[in-house]
């Protein structure tokens, strides 16, 4: 009934893998000494490194060496300077985690935890239901994917703007006014935090496009032959199937989900910076890690001591966190 | 990540193309990205009758200040710019003083404006021109309501309570409710100051508490407008019937007129107490010139021609696109434009009441620190005294770094 795509598509796989070892190569091998094949080895290293060497060095540039130099950086009073020479210790470290930065991410630890969730059981809620859906499939997946393309600060904009506009006429507000409600200041007053609902939704309305994606991706991989066994031995299409079959079968999927769209939780920025932030500077609440940072280390103060400290322990504790979690999924565990 | 933080500064450091390749005596100006048409022209205009050495122009769009920052702390930074002037610039020796350049022209710029480029006693910077922030009333409005203009605190929280209908807010002083503009008038209002004379913190004091406190009250009194479309920098929200109050710039007067005609004047932020002054702070951008040039005294040269010597452009580049204040009394007091109305008001205001909004000695990361605080008290009703005590360690702290 149903058809196997997904095994068929894995056999082609494997047949493309063949002419690794095709006859006409092993021939040209036995043709070959011992010496010609040692130069063999070094002409095929060179485009290896051709191709592999401009990255490296770019990401050692870029990446490895300002890690380094963050790094020592930290150690050093080093404001206005990236070449500094009063040595502080940990004095950095102490400062950042007594002060706004420490509450920082306590903050964004426990958005995490609420976030981390409900984008993956939207995605995945999403995921099922246009995979499953039997028309305009195509038409459904672009419409949910599509606000991953869109520009952080053009969608943080239309948030501020005009859905959650402080004003009467802003659309959250028209909505209240209907039952009666006054106008509510979503991003101005923070007591209560509606400002959490606008930052919300914003970021679920980018991300979940993008997570759904990935599921589908798995959903697709699931063999139907694992299916077809369930119902033969009985199971109940719905609850008991996605119980048993789909999520299980998800796992690999899922722990990709909750990895970065835990990453992306601690290194929040864009649509924070442009929904709550002003010229004058941002409010103590809603403050990502990274905004903090933006101001302190960046910005006029220029205060690359304190900044690279908070990076690293920002660093740290996205790693560390990453760990528990996969320790909690098992992640690398074989199935 | 962590590189993220760090790459900029690295980067900047590691950076030897110094943008100066085009010839050797060639001076590199910074400007930051004037929102007013013909500026960048004039500005070139100026650069290119200069005879004594070529100049280049470079207009920088985006965020100018982080980038003069990170300009000057590397070495590819320009020969001449802008900036407001802080003391971290001077103690970094990042610029060079200016005091030999004023001559006889010293007395001719407004005092306040010149001290707030002057930093232990040496001008640093030329004041070009002149930006303040004022409270702009819509004069129907307050008569319907019978409503004086408000000349303390009191007054303007009451007037912005009896102006609030359930169509239009009595108030408007930016979607963050104030917090980012009114530090400085808040503590002036009060008698204070961010800082002494003698380098202290200025606002460890029971009265600061109160004037921030009262700006609690307006927040929480339902007559503030809060998030608005556009904020306190644009005058639609006054020009549109949203608000009866607005605090803004001088540099909307020319499109609250074109919306309003003479249907509003302009105060200062009014006093708290006797001992307290009404205020309006103001900005002024002034020439610099980088300590790391090759080529200082042009750049000086150049520096004295084009803001001390030629009032010409002063007057052109403050008054023909914009709508600046000039830095020079002589200027300011002949401009047709600034002779009459709420304009004449504003150059009296910040004659008789300006108070610089960043004074040299106030570092960013002191303004972070009073910034965070006001947004705990105002916002999210925490205790003005604690939350003020906090700010001020930290402000004291970075005293310490700076005069020990």
């Amino acid at each position: 009934m149903r058809k196997q795509r997904p095994l068929r598509a894995f056999r082609a796989g494997a047949d493309r893998s063949k002419p690794m070892s095709s006859p006409g190569l092993e021939r040209s091998l036995n043709r070959r000494d011992l010496s010609s094949l040692r130069l063999q080895t070094s002409a095929r290293s060179a485009p290896f490194w051709l191709f592999v060497g401009p990255f490296l060095i770019g990401l050692l540039i870029f990446s490895y060496v300002p890690i380094g130099w963050s790094a020592y950086l930290s150690f050093f009073d080093a404001q206005g300077t990236v070449t500094p020479d009063t040595f502080v210790g940990l004095q950095n470290y102490a400062d950042m985690l007594t002060g706004p930065f420490a509450q920082s991410l306590l903050t964004f630890s426990v958005f995490a935890l609420f976030i981390v969730p409900l984008t993956f059981a939207l995605a995945l809620g999403l995921a099922v239901a246009v995979n499953r859906i039997r028309f305009a499939r195509a038409f459904f997946r672009s419409v949910f994917f599509l606000p991953t393309a869109c520009s952080y600060v053009v969608a943080a904009m239309v948030w501020k703007l005009s859905l959650f506009s402080g004003v009467r006429f802003g659309l959250a507000n028209t909505v209240l006014d209907w039952f009666g409600h006054d106008p509510v200041a979503w991003l101005s007053n923070p007591d209560p935090p509606w400002y959490w609902l606008v930052l919300v939704t914003a970021r679920l309305w980018l991300q979940v496009g993008f997570y759904m994606i990935l599921f589908i991706a798995g959903l697709q991989r699931i063999p139907d032959s694992l299916y077809e066994a369930a119902y033969v031995d009985g199971a109940r299409p719905g609850w008991q199937v996605f119980r048993h079959i789909t999520f299980p079968q998800l796992r690999p999927t899922s722990i990709a989900v909750l990895l970065l769209s835990l990453i992306a939780a601690y290194q929040a920025f864009d649509e924070f910076y442009n929904l709550l932030g002003t010229a004058r500077g941002y409010p103590d609440f809603g403050r990502p890690p990274l905004v903090y940072l933006y101001y302190l280390a960046l910005g006029q103060t220029q205060d690359y001591g304190h900044g690279s400290a908070g990076a690293l322990i920002l660093a740290l504790l996205i790693a560390l966190v990453t760990l528990l979690q996969g320790r909690l999924l098992g992640l690398g565990r074989r199935d | 990540m962590a590189g993220g933080v760090t790459a900029a500064g690295l980067l900047a450091a590691c950076g030897t193309n110094t943008g100066r390749s085009s010839g050797g005596g060639t001076i590199e100006q910074w400007y930051h990205a004037y929102g007013e048409a013909g500026v960048q022209q004039a500005v070139e205009r100026y650069a290119k009758a200069y005879t004594d050495a070529t100049v280049q122009v470079q207009w920088n769009p985006g965020d100018y200040d982080s980038k003069i920052a990170s300009a000057l702390a590397a070495s590819n930074g320009p020969d001449v710019f802008e900036s407001t002037l802080r003391v971290d610039m001077v103690r970094s020796k990042q610029i060079v003083s200016l005091d030999d350049l004023l001559g006889d022209a010293r007395s001719d710029f407004t005092e306040s404006v010149l001290a707030s480029h002057t930093v232990d006693g040496q001008v640093y910077g030329i004041p070009q021109a002149v930006d303040m922030q004022m409270l702009f009333y819509r004069k129907s409005l307050l008569a319907k309501a019978g409503v004086q203009p408000p000349s303390s605190v009191a007054e303007l929280i009451d007037a912005a309570r009896r102006l609030t209908t359930d169509k239009v807010k009595g108030l408007f002083l930016g979607n963050d409710g104030g917090v980012g503009v009114l530090a400085g008038p808040l503590l002036w209002s009060a008698g204070l100051d961010y800082l002494t004379p003698d380098h202290k913190v200025g606002f460890d004091d029971p009265l600061a508490a109160e004037s921030v406190g009262k700006l609690r009250q307006l927040f929480t009194s339902n007559s503030l407008l809060l998030g608005a479309p556009a904020d306190w920098s644009d005058p639609s929200a006054f020009t549109q019937g949203l608000t009866a109050m607005q605090w803004t710039g001088l540099w909307t007067v020319p499109q609250v007129q074109k919306a309003l005609g003479d249907d509003f004047g302009v105060l200062p932020w009014p006093a708290l107490n006797g001992a307290g002054k009404a205020s309006v702070p103001f900005g002024a951008y002034g020439s610099m010139v980088n300590a790391k040039s090759t080529k200082i005294d042009a750049a000086k040269k150049y520096v004295q021609w084009l803001w001390v010597q030629r009032g010409d452009y002063q007057q052109d580049f403050d008054l023909s696109y914009g709508f600046h204040i000039p830095a020079r009394k002589s200027l300011a007091a002949k401009a047709d434009k600034l002779k009459s109305g709420p304009a004449a008001d504003a150059v009296r205001f910040v004659q008789d009441l300006g108070r610089p909004q960043n004074p040299p000695p106030w570092t960013a990361k002191m303004q972070l620190a009073l910034s965070d605080s006001l947004n705990k008290i105002v916002r999210s009703g925490a205790d003005a005294t604690t939350e003020l005590k906090n700010a001020a360690g930290s402000v004291q702290t970075e005293l310490k770094r700076l005069y020990g």
